[in-house]
């Protein structure tokens, strides 16, 4: 099947710059990543799924210059927590500000190290969950990620790891393009926890495939920096086993253009997914979250938390879909997509989704868009709250359901005074 | 402490007067009750005092202890020791209790210069305050009056009251809503606030509440009026017999 001309064209144009490492068992993997980006090509703005969200500057061969945000007023997010560091500039892996990589209980390993091998367990994954969540919808930077992730860490997890790995993204040329891979295996049984923050470079293309075990568990917290030019597509995929769990909260603050995929699959019985966000964007600001989940294992749950707040223009985008195959009876599926409008300008546009092949489930959508309640801010007021304060209070409120998805108090707090450093620093 | 004189009020958005030359004058340590008719005006003046929006203010004025009220954010009112229990308290899903009251009670404290509580003093100030009101730890953990029963509002906005400790406190209807033990107990909680220094207006619908609050003066509101003022008799004459014949005494 031959791509249109301009698709042809743009995406030859786009990895004209990208160099293909066909070296080992990763080899392989990038060849039939790159035959499955060569059969899409890149996002088109008449795409189903990019009507909301312009892709140009995801899919240019250059980045738009970014400069680097300086959050030196701040100290960075997750730093009071005990955990495994890797730090990766401008998409390099940066060893000499990176720990140790020993942890019990867990073997990681970088991508770039342990491509060349023959054979690896990572084998059975990289790739392989990209491949399956681009039917029915494509996402087709997410099988580039797969076919030139320079680095990457791959993550296997037996047990209960004693702490959590951390992946720091840390930002300084002003016109990189980073591009990274990562997995992550959990065993049946084992528990993880996963952070992520900054904004990695002045574009950022990314995956993280996740298999969760049978009965196994996973947390992932991230906070995608307050870099405000930076723009970004990440994708997470995942696969829930039986009574597994999985759990992913996102924090934006900033950032031109930010598209987060996420594409989850209950596959057993009895599984768990959520997946939360909270975005706040002041001007120049778009933030997309584009979520699909499956519903395949009986009795399973799934919730879609996502709320952002929006002033001065900013866009907010959510388009979620739960997907009930048939016989995955007794599912509760939940999603609710919200935005607070700081003002007049700001703009939410939400397509929630419910395709359902089984007659015995639960699943419930909403989306609001509003401004903040005029009564409650007055009664906070009448009691002596400040303004400003109040106003702070009422958006913490909005983004409380979506924090509440965050099991850890100490990671929860953490990212609690971001948002409050935010809403002090952007207030009229 | 709180006078307000000739105040006229119509509504912003809407050519519908409520207000039509309210005077009223309260000493300090002094209680005075509203009494009057549904929709006369008695809410409508609470939360323009305390600087609800929505409202124009198109004549007179109102000071506390000197101070002009009007002109001040409703924040700016409640440091100044202006304090309304709401008829109706407001739901806010998100906010806790507790973060509420600290919130508002350490605001306070900073706008007129003194010194935050500090986390454990405050806790130990609000347990023992909410015991008395029969609120429990629950009750403190949940988002502000969400889930409450009427009653527990009313008792929430009490305690607000009591932590807060404002000198001027208006009661809105505040024993709508309560059952016999409750209204004792929200009784007992302004009696045990009553000081030289603190006034209270207390708005009702009912004689039985001022059997446990003692007022020294009623009034009563019409149209937007105060149409009269005595001692507590007059609240027991409403009892006994309704508006009407005070309302034609006026009409006169
Ligand atoms: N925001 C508003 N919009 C429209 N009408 C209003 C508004 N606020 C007050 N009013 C009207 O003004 C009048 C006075 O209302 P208010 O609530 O002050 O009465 P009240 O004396 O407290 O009555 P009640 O005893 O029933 O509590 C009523 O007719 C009411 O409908
Ligand atoms: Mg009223």
């Amino acid at each position: 099947m031959n791509l249109p001309k301009a698709k042809q064209d743009a995406l030859t144009a786009r990895l004209a710059g990208l160099s293909f490492d066909a070296r080992g068992w990763l080899g392989a993997a990038r060849s039939e990543a790159l035959a499955r980006l060569g059969a899409m090509g890149l996002p088109g703005k008449r795409d189903e799924y990019w009507r909301y969200t312009d892709p140009t500057s995801l899919t240019t061969p250059e980045p738009p210059p970014a400069a680097a945000f300086d959050a030196g007023d701040e100290t960075p997010v997750f730093d009071g927590i005990d955990r495994v560091k890797l730090v990766f500039t401008d998409g390099v892996f940066d060893a000499d500000a990176s720990d140790d990589l020993t942890l019990a209980g867990v073997e990681i390993e970088r991508l770039a190290e342990a491509g060349g091998a023959d054979i690896h367990w990572a084998q059975g994954l990289y790739g392989v969950l990209e491949a399956r969540g681009q039917n029915p919808v494509q996402r087709p930077l997410a099988a580039l990620a797969s076919a030139f992730a320079t680095d990457g860490v791959l993550i296997r997890v037996t047990g209960r790891a004693a702490k959590p790995v951390s992946l720091i993204y840390r930002h300084v040329s002003e016109t990189s393009d980073a591009i990274l891979h990562h997995c992550v295996k959990l065993e049946p049984g084992a528990e993880l926890t996963l952070l992520e923050n900054g904004p990695a470079a002045a574009r950022f293309t990314k995956v993280l495939e996740v298999e969760v075990g049978t009965g196994a568990r996973f947390h992932h917290i991230r906070a995608q920096g307050r870099d405000h030019a930076r723009r970004a597509a990440t994708h997470v995929f995942a696969r829930i086993g039986a009574g597994a769990l999985f759990k992913s909260f996102t924090l934006t603050a900033n950032g031109r253009l930010t598209r987060n995929d996420a594409v989850l699959e209950l596959v057993g019985d009895d599984a768990v997914a959520h997946v939360a966000g909270a975005s706040m964007g002041d001007g120049d600001f778009h933030h997309d979250d584009t979520v699909f989940i499956t519903h395949e294992g009986e009795r399973c749950e799934s919730r879609q938390v996502f709320k952002k707040v929006l002033k001065n223009g900013a866009v907010g985008v959510f388009q979620g879909k739960i997907l009930v195959k048939p016989g995955a009876q007794k599912t509760d599926g939940y999603q609710i997509s919200q935005s607070l409008l700081l003002d007049g300008d700001s703009q939410f546009l939400a397509k929630p989704e419910l395709e359902i092949y089984a007659d015995d489930v639960k699943c419930s959508h909403g989306s609001t868009s509003g401004a903040i309640d005029d009564t409650a801010l007055y009664y906070l007021r009448s009691r002596g709250v400040p303004l400003r304060q109040a106003q702070s209070l009422l958006v913490l409120a909005f983004l409380a359901e979506a924090i509440g998805e965050i099991e850890d108090e100490a990671i929860a707090e953490d990212i609690r005074s971001r948002l409050e450093g935010w809403l002090h620093r952007h207030a009229h | 402490m709180l006078e307000i004189n000739n105040l006229h009020v119509k509504l912003e958005d809407e050519d519908k007067v409520i207000l039509r030359g309210v005077d009223l004058k309260i000493g300090a340590g002094e209680v005075h009750a509203i009494m009057g008719p549904n929709g006369s005006g008695k809410s409508t003046l609470s939360y323009v005092l305390s600087g609800r929006d929505g409202y124009e203010v198109t004549e007179g004025s109102a000071t506390l202890e000197g101070q002009e009220l009007l002109e001040m954010e409703p924040e700016e009112r409640a440091a100044a020791g202006l304090f309304l229990a709401f008829q109706y308290p407001v739901e806010i899903p998100g906010v806790g209790n507790m973060t509420f009251l600290r919130t508002a009670l350490n605001a306070q404290r900073k706008t007129r210069g003194e010194e935050e509580l500090s986390a454990g003093d405050f806790l130990k100030l609000v347990r023992a305050k909410a015991k008395t009101l029969k609120i429990d730890a629950e009750m403190l953990k949940r988002p502000v009056n969400v889930g409450f029963s009427g009653g527990e509002k009313k008792r929430n906005e009490i305690l607000q009251m009591a932590m807060l400790e404002p000198k001027m406190c208006i009661l809105d209807e505040t024993d709508s809503g309560l059952d016999v033990d409750a209204m004792k107990l929200v009784a007992d909680g302004v009696n045990a606030l009553r000081d030289a220094g603190r006034s209270f207006l207390v708005i009702t619908h009912y004689q039985r509440l001022l059997d446990h609050i003692k007022p020294d003066v009623v009034h009563i509101m019409a149209a937007g009026r105060i149409i009269k003022s005595g001692g507590p008799e007059l609240a027991l004459e409403v009892e006994n017999n309704g508006y009407a014949d005070l309302l034609a005494e006026v009409a006169q």
